[in-house]
């Protein structure tokens, strides 16, 4: 089974976001990134799926020369090769764009990726790329099982689960529950030296979405403690000074 | 109590890094975070040495990192190595010791000293963790003094007859593997390695510890032990031998103390903005900034001391006497670090909530051994003025 798992570069979860004098990209000096832990949370399961019945797993993602040093975390955490398409990642339409393209070249048996990046948290890009390539796509993950030449999927649902059973090739969003993510270990990364990198030019598409700025929300107000014994103080509060009673 | 750790990099020192050394780095960091720091505290109360950690240390690759792959090292430069330990000792310097002990102390002299039938027989499995290993130097009456030590063995034809003790030996109580400095029969000092099980070896430990608890101690005693002579290193004579090994190690506690000291200072800052007396967070007062300024200011200091020290060990030039001064200077900066960051603290500080006590009491054990803090300063003194002062 060939596995092509997408991998996107994100910023650390502690990292402290700043925003360039116009509001419209992040200062990165200082920012700390990371594979999106969704992302690995794929490649982990990825791995498992392909230690227990044979296969490879592929890792790709959509970034500039700077996106390289978390394509090779991928491959020490396991991957066999990477594929990198260079360019920077615009936004959704256009990442899936490449990677549907890359896919049609370089038929995957299972595509996994993570339910959402951590950065921008959209989640559109798998079923995006299912949508371009015409496949089935399953959003939000909890287990996946391939087996005989079908994946059996697990989906939380409102007061209960769903199991979808399904053909291949398929595309699925992976959250927390598919996998443990694996830490990397000195075998891996003296390996990863040594593995496939390949760099592909982007294809030309049209971008349908621009940043028009970004706000950093407004800090939280300290907490203002009430009696239980004086409900009547809550009212006025909530009435003349929050306004919204 | 979830680890909250975020190291500091002042001076972006990160830049100074490539980026297999910062993957190295950050994924001993993530393991530290998952598997030491939730049982470290309760490990140091008990006074017992996490074993089950030893599988993990070896497949994070703490041990031989910096050896060749076909021995079973990682292959690794001397800054991931140093890194590797910083970030160990971020966790405890218990075990930072532990990997330093098998890397530097074991597996270093076996590669360094040892002869290819030695080399093939241990350094796969010391660096699997299957084999564990150990380092007598110090003896009861030897300590700062080593080359007075009283081991000796005498000559029996294929083998020969050892006798003494060593004290203070971390790793002792369960090492399969030990690595002595004795003297021979012409008061030469040489390396042996002797195999847990070998007749008249025991391996008592040692009780009572304020410093380490997480980390086993323990003597190491030759009643007659028969040592085949395929167990002498071929390529060592005189005190050269053991101060090569304890060269790699004390670059190794340079790295280390910066995490120790990291971690008290990551505390510390983070107490001092949620601690709350009179109306305002701690961190408020200039008391306490001076406290947090003067150790980030020495931290950094000390990062980029290990940095530069590390690119000098690369190239092959780092000096001994360079090491020291890292080694002396890091560590006593490490110290005082932890307590200050105790007094930040007030009262929680004292308590196993925080690492700082743990962290402190460790570091009464790492300014003294590899070289007391005054003996260090020996040697900078000896060397910048060309006149010993050791006797
Ligand atoms: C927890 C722990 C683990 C250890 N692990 C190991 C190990 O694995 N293997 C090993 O071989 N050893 C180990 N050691 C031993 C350690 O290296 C020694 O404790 C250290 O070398 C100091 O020796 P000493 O304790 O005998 O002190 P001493 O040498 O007796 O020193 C006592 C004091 O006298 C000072 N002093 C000594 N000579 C001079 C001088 N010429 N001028 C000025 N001051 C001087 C010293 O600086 C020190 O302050 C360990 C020690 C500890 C505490």
């Amino acid at each position: 089974m060939k596995i092509l798992v997408c991998i996107s570069h994100v910023p650390d979860t502690t990292t402290k976001i700043n925003f360039t004098p116009d509001n419209k990209s992040l200062i990165t000096q200082g920012v700390q990134f990371i594979i999106n832990p969704y992302d690995e949370i794929a490649l982990t399961r990825a791995l498992e799926l392909t230690e227990k019945s044979g296969g490879s797993v592929t890792v790709i993602n959509v970034g500039e020369a700077t996106t390289e040093p978390t394509l090779r975390k991928a491959l020490a955490i396991g991957a066999a090769d990477a594929v990198r398409i260079n360019a920077q990642p615009r936004e959704a339409f256009f990442v899936a764009t490449q990677i549907a393209e890359y896919i049609k070249k370089t038929p995957y048996d299972l595509i996994l990726c993570g339910r959402e990046s951590i950065d921008f948290n959209s989640g559109t890009v798998p079923s995006m790329v299912a949508e371009m390539l015409g496949i089935p796509s399953v959003a939000i993950s909890k287990t996946i099982q391939v087996e005989n030449g079908k994946a059996v999927i697990e989906r939380e649902i409102e007061g209960g689960k769903e199991v979808i059973e399904c053909a291949l090739p398929l595309i699925a969003g992976c959250s927390e529950s598919v996998a443990e993510p694996r830490i990397p270990n000195m075998r891996g990364i003296m390996s990863a030296r040594t593995k496939p990198l390949v760099v592909v030019e982007p294809v030309q598409t049209e971008t349908f979405t621009k940043v028009a700025g970004y706000d950093k929300p407004a800090p939280r107000s300290s907490v203002k403690l009430v009696d239980a014994a004086e409900p009547g103080k809550l009212l006025e509060l909530l009435h003349t000074e929050k306004k919204v009673i | 109590m979830t680890d909250r750790f975020t190291a500091p990099d002042y001076y972006w020192i990160d830049e100074l890094l490539t980026e297999e050394q910062k993957l190295v780095r950050n994924s001993v960091r993530e393991w530290v975070k998952k598997e030491i720091s939730p049982i470290i505290e309760q490990a140091a109360q008990k006074a017992e040495f996490p074993k089950h950690l030893i599988k993990g240390l070896a497949h994070i690759g703490a041990f031989g990192p910096y050896l060749p792959q076909q021995y079973g090292g990682g292959g690794l430069d001397q800054v991931s190595y140093g890194l590797i330990m910083q970030e160990l000792e971020r966790g405890d310097s218990g075990i930072r010791s532990t990997a330093s002990v098998q890397s530097s102390l074991v597996m270093y002299p076996i590669y360094t000293y040892g002869s290819e039938g030695q080399r093939k027989k241990y350094l796969p499995k010391l660096a699997t963790g299957e084999w564990m290993g150990c380092f007598g130097l110090t003896e009861p009456d030897f300590g700062s003094n080593p080359s007075g030590m009283l081991s000796n063995f005498k000559d029996k034809g294929d083998h020969v007859i050892l006798n003494g003790s060593k004290m203070w030996i971390s790793n002792a109580p369960f090492a399969d593997v030990a690595v002595v400095w004795a003297k021979d029969e012409k008061g030469e000092i040489n390396g042996l390695i002797l195999e847990r099980g070998m007749k008249g070896f025991t391996t008592p430990e040692t009780h009572g510890k304020w410093s380490l608890r997480a980390s086993a101690t323990g003597e190491l005693v030759f009643d007659n032990v028969k040592v085949p002579k395929e167990n002498i290193f071929p390529n060592v004579k005189g005190l050269k031998g053991p101060l090569g090994c304890l060269n790699s190690a004390r670059y190794g506690i340079s790295w280390g103390a910066v995490g120790a000291a990291m971690d008290c200072y990551d505390s510390a800052l983070r107490y001092s903005k949620e601690r709350i007396q009179f109306g305002k967070p701690i961190g408020a007062f200039q008391l306490t900034q001076k406290k947090l300024a003067e150790m980030i200011t020495e931290i950094t200091k000390a990062q980029l001391l290990c940095w530069r020290l590390g690119v000098l060990k690369n190239e092959n030039r780092a000096t001994p006497a360079q090491i020291s001064l890292a080694k002396r200077n890091n560590v006593n900066m490490a110290l005082e670090i932890a307590r200050e960051a105790r007094q930040i603290h007030g009262g929680m500080g004292i308590t196993g909530e925080y690492p700082i006590m743990r962290h402190m009491m460790n570091l009464e054990s790492v300014i003294t051994y590899e070289g007391t803090h005054d003996i260090h300063l020996l040697i900078t003194g000896m060397d910048v003025t060309g006149i010993s002062a050791f006797e």
